[in-house]
């Protein structure tokens, strides 16, 4: 029995019949076509498929789609649409911060979300951060360092912003 | 003009991943498409007696169950042996077990559903009666006379030998000052790539055509192996590899799934899809290392090497896997041994042991992590007998840098190497002298701190040597296709394969050079048997050194081919003219005709043209290595590390790594390479291993239970670089993706011995998990108390 999901995912207003088994991950992922969000483990261990449900990280592969109901979701696709994430996006590139890509979307939701709440955190309170993000490919300190970029990129536009501000 | 060879360019094809617009396997969905699941043998050793999928085949959504009798018939099995390792033995492997489960996770029946939850839901319903046969687990047990055989088609357990020996060896060992031994574990452990095996095969019976998307390194390896093992023409087999999430040499093997996937969609005449899940990967995805190897080095007074001695037991798991067999990682630890030192004499012996558990194979860094933890421990245990510090024991005993073209007691021919320099360096970047100080003031607060280091040689730029004298259908050679667009652009297809390590920023970077353009002119395909030239692809280093040669080259036949066309548009000797910042310029550097001018006479005017002149601005090129069998690179790593002796945990502070890998194309990616290299030697020194009980049950496959390394567990790595390039090739560039991997674990380990030094303990065995660590000082302590 199928059951009717009302959500938002970013920012589209979705009526979609799901299964109850069907997890978010497989709901974004098959029925969504929102493959930015990746699969690695499917027990909530390895960080592939964070998204953002109503500005959370969590993880797609242990919340089921009908959760979802009356929420918003933002995935990867829908933070790149959105260019929230543009300058942390531009500073992994910068500084090569993926190989495969595979982690990738789950390392920019993790740290969003360490920014969103440590606007200036340091080396170890990012890997910290990243504690429940796998990398099979970088060795992480490309990661670091392009959130640590971040951060004081963030830190000098707003402190120009407040000295406008005065 | 700036050359782009050198420069850290940034990888375009990283933007696609930022913005979540990868394209896996795993991704793609086609029309009809259906979800296979396998069902597994749920022990490691049995016969089977019935499978029963009445039950499953009437489960919603089910299409087909396919046991062997069905399915194996439509492949020719496979042997993992090579002509080169004599003697070597491997029975026959087909999709399903056909009689014998020969490890827990052996597929037995295969399910077909129109969505993965149903194929699994169906799985559960297959009732399998399987009678427990007592499986193989420990590989010396396995080798003494009446064993049982782990696989009833084999000999016996012993999988392939070799002995490998210098005439005096024994005469080394007798006349030699000092002795040193160990004995040293290293555990199984997997390559954990974030993205599993993933393969959709979609065959058209209207066209006969088989396109096989395939998360793999080498996909033409697998067009010639779908083409051979199916009775298909080459022709009509492609292979597709899209973004591939990690592979690390685990995707560049053949594996039952995949076959699977290809004989149920030609038997069906649908795309079939198999994702293997995260305990699928654990039991399927090739195992890596376990070996038990015994060593012993001997010295002269003054701590010079004269000979090492070593035994190697690998265990490989009940078949060897192919095409590139079991035995290649036994094979190199035996070769690689004393590799970075003035060794006169060796003896490797090395046994590799067939066993009920998953088959191992190449991984990152073949070989190269035991070979180098083993010879490093001796040389550190070496260096207390003759109280040496560890610096000056290597610097006494690397190969001098200016003793080139050196012949390793293996029988390895290195063309030049840079031992002493990267010695000097580490030195240098490390402060050996101001760390012990620190040590000694710390143990007085009961802080044990250590370091250790580690020289490596990596074997890199492989030529037929690997596998073609052995009969493998792995290409050794890698072609490249160049061609200039009507608008001057610059498009590059080639054969060696992108798993985000960066080939096509460097193919890019290569080509653009010899065409005197900027590399976003040059546009790069990879990966698609279809639409590049066939050649072996990414594994064993060879991508940058191998590929990057066949795209220069290839690139400069483009120069050459429209310079000659520009000599009769611009009526100038070609020989006077060169292409700069994308035109053709004389001998005064002054622009005669742009690229996109050419491009447009080429393509839109070719009438206007002189008679006879060709303007096909598309040229092949294929290369193939010579001159040295491999080019070898070198380097040496640092650990430092904090061991907590009341409850065994290590803190690993800092690494430290000087790297020479030839001629550098992108440093950016270079550093990148190493760095990931390095915490993949340091995850399975500290965490990860592959762990069984007695009946060959694997007990921790999942990743809340199998620890992989994490971004708060790894250190800072420091990274230099000395740049010897090899003359084998115009470029100069060698390999540089195992630099990391081959010696990061020895160094670690090291450091840790270095940390319980006054406790009189050390460690044999990896991973140092905790209890191992106390397990060590608990021995220490004993030996202390009762002598």
């Amino acid at each position: 029995m199928k059951h009717l999901l009302s959500t938002t995912v970013n920012g589209e207003q979705v009526q979609e019949a799901v299964s109850p088994r069907t997890s978010l991950a497989d709901f974004l992922r098959e029925d969504m076509g929102l493959t930015g969000t990746h699969l690695g483990c499917e027990m909530g261990a390895c960080g592939a498929c964070l998204v953002l449900m109503d500005g959370a990280p969590v993880h797609a592969c242990l919340v089921l789609a009908v959760q979802a109901e009356g929420c918003t979701v933002e995935t990867i696709e829908g933070l790149t649409e959105t260019g929230a994430a543009a300058d942390l996006q531009a500073r992994f590139h910068d500084r090569n911060a993926l190989q495969c890509g595979y982690c990738t979307n789950g390392m920019l939701m993790s740290a969003q979300a360490l920014l969103a709440a440590n606007p200036d955190p340091s080396r170890d309170e990012i890997r910290d951060a990243l504690s429940g993000n796998y990398c099979r490919c970088t060795g992480y300190e490309a990661i670091v360092d392009a959130i640590a970029a971040t951060a004081s990129d963030r830190a000098g536009r707003s402190e120009t912003k407040t000295e406008a501000a005065q | 003009m700036t050359l782009h060879i050198g420069q850290s360019a940034r990888r375009e094809n990283a933007r696609r991943h930022l913005a979540g617009r990868g394209r896996f396997v795993s991704d793609l969905t086609l029309p009809r498409m259906l979800h296979a699941v396998f069902v597994r043998s749920p022990m490691a050793r049995g016969r089977i007696l019935e499978i029963d999928t009445s039950e499953a085949s009437a489960c919603p959504g089910v299409v087909r169950i396919f046991t062997a009798p069905e399915l194996n018939v439509r492949c020719t099995p496979w042997v993992g042996t090579l002509g080169h390792f004599a003697g070597m033995q491997s029975p026959p492997m087909n999709i399903l077990a056909e009689e014998e489960v020969l490890w827990t996770g052996h597929p037995v029946a295969m399910i077909l559903a129109r969505s993965r939850a149903e194929a699994e839901d169906a799985a559960e319903l297959v009732m399998l009666d399987i009678e427990d046969a007592e499986p193989v687990t420990d590989g010396a047990a396995a080798l003494r006379p009446g064993a049982p055989l782990a696989n009833p088609a084999a000999r016996d357990n012993l999988c392939y030998e070799a002995v490998l020996e210098t005439a005096d060896v024994d005469a080394a060992f007798v006349g030699a000052a000092h002795v040193v031994e160990t004995s040293m574990t290293f555990g199984r452990h997997t390559a954990v790539t974030l993205e599993p095996r993933a393969v959709i095969a979609d065959f058209d019976a209207s066209s006969g055509a088989l396109t096989v998307h395939h998360g793999t390194q080498t996909p033409y390896q697998f067009q010639d192996v779908y083409a051979r093992h199916f009775g298909l023409s080459e022709g009509k087999v492609r292979v597709i590899a899209p973004d591939v999430g990690g592979s690390f040499g685990m995707k560049l093997h053949v594996y039952n799934e995949e076959m699977g996937a290809v004989a149920a969609s030609l038997i069906l005449g649908r795309p079939v899809r198999y994702v293997a899940d995260r305990l699928e990967s654990f039991l399927s995805d090739i195992h890596a290392r376990d070996h038990i190897v015994k060593g012993r080095m001997a010295l002269d007074a003054d701590g010079t090497i004269l000979a090492m001695e070593v035994d190697d037991l690998t265990q490989v798991g009940a078949v060897s896997a192919y095409p590139r067999t079991s035995a290649a990682e036994g094979n190199q630890v035996i070769r690689l041994m004393g590799a970075p030192y003035r060794m006169p004499d060796y003896r490797g012996r090395l046994s590799v042991a067939f066993q009920n558990k998953v088959q191992t194979s190449q991984y990152r860094a073949v070989g190269h992590p035991i070979a180098c933890a083993v010879t490093e421990a001796l040389v550190e245990r070496a260096a207390e007998a003759t109280e040496l510090d560890p610096f000056e024991i290597r610097a006494r005993n690397l190969i001098a840098d200016d003793a080139y073209p050196h012949v390793s007691a293996t029988g390895y021919q290195f063309e030049k190497l840079s031992h002493q320099a990267c010695l000097a360096k580490l030195h240098e970047m490390m402060d050996p002298e101001a760390l012990r100080a620190e040590h000694a003031s710390l143990r007085k607060q009961g802080i044990h701190r250590g370091f250790g280091i580690a020289s490596f040689v990596e074997i890199t730029n492989p030529g037929a040597a690997f596998y073609g004298v052995g009969g493998a259908r792995i290409s050794a050679q890698d072609g490249a296709v160049v061609r200039m667009m009507p608008s001057g652009d610059i498009h590059c297809a080639i054969s060696v394969t992108e798993q985000g390590q960066g080939t096509e920023t460097i193919i890019a970077q290569v080509v653009a050079d010899q065409l005197g353009v900027t590399p976003e002119r040059v546009s790069v395909t990879t990966g698609d048997t279809a639409t590049t030239p066939s050649g072996g692809a990414t594994w064993a280093c060879r991508g940058a050194g191998i590929g990057g040669e066949t795209a220069l080259r290839a690139g400069r036949r483009l120069r050459d081919r429209i310079l000659t066309l520009a000599g009769a548009l611009v009526q100038a000797d070609p020989a006077s003219l060169r292409l700069e910042n994308g035109a053709v310029v004389d001998g005064s550097g002054a622009a005669r005709i742009t690229l996109e001018e050419i491009g447009r006479i080429a393509t839109y005017r070719p009438d206007t043209l002189p008679d006879g002149i060709d303007h096909s601005l598309t040229v092949a090129h294929h290369f193939a290595p010579t001159g040295y069998p491999f080019d070898f690179t070198n380097g040496i790593q640092g650990s430092l590390v904090e061991v907590d002796v009341e409850t065994g945990l290590v803190r690993i502070l800092k690494h430290w790594i000087v790297e020479d890998c030839g001629r550098i194309i992108n440093p950016l990616l270079v550093d990148e390479q190493i760095r990931g290299g390095v915490v993949q030697g340091l995850g399975p020194a500290f965490f990860e291993e592959c762990q069984y009980d007695a009946d060959g049950q694997l007990t921790n496959g999942s990743l809340a239970d199998y620890l992989v390394p994490m971004a708060c567990e790894m250190p800072d790595i420091e990274i230099a670089h000395i740049e010897t390039p090899t003359g084998d090739t115009i470029l100069g560039a060698k390999g540089v993706g195992e630099a990391g991997t081959a010696a990061a674990g020895a160094a670690a380990m090291n450091a840790v011995n270095d940390a319980l030094r006054p406790f009189g303990a050390r460690l044999t065995q990896t991973p140092m998990t905790p209890l191992r660590i106390l397990d060590a000082l608990d021995a220490a302590r004993e030996e202390r108390t009762d002598p």
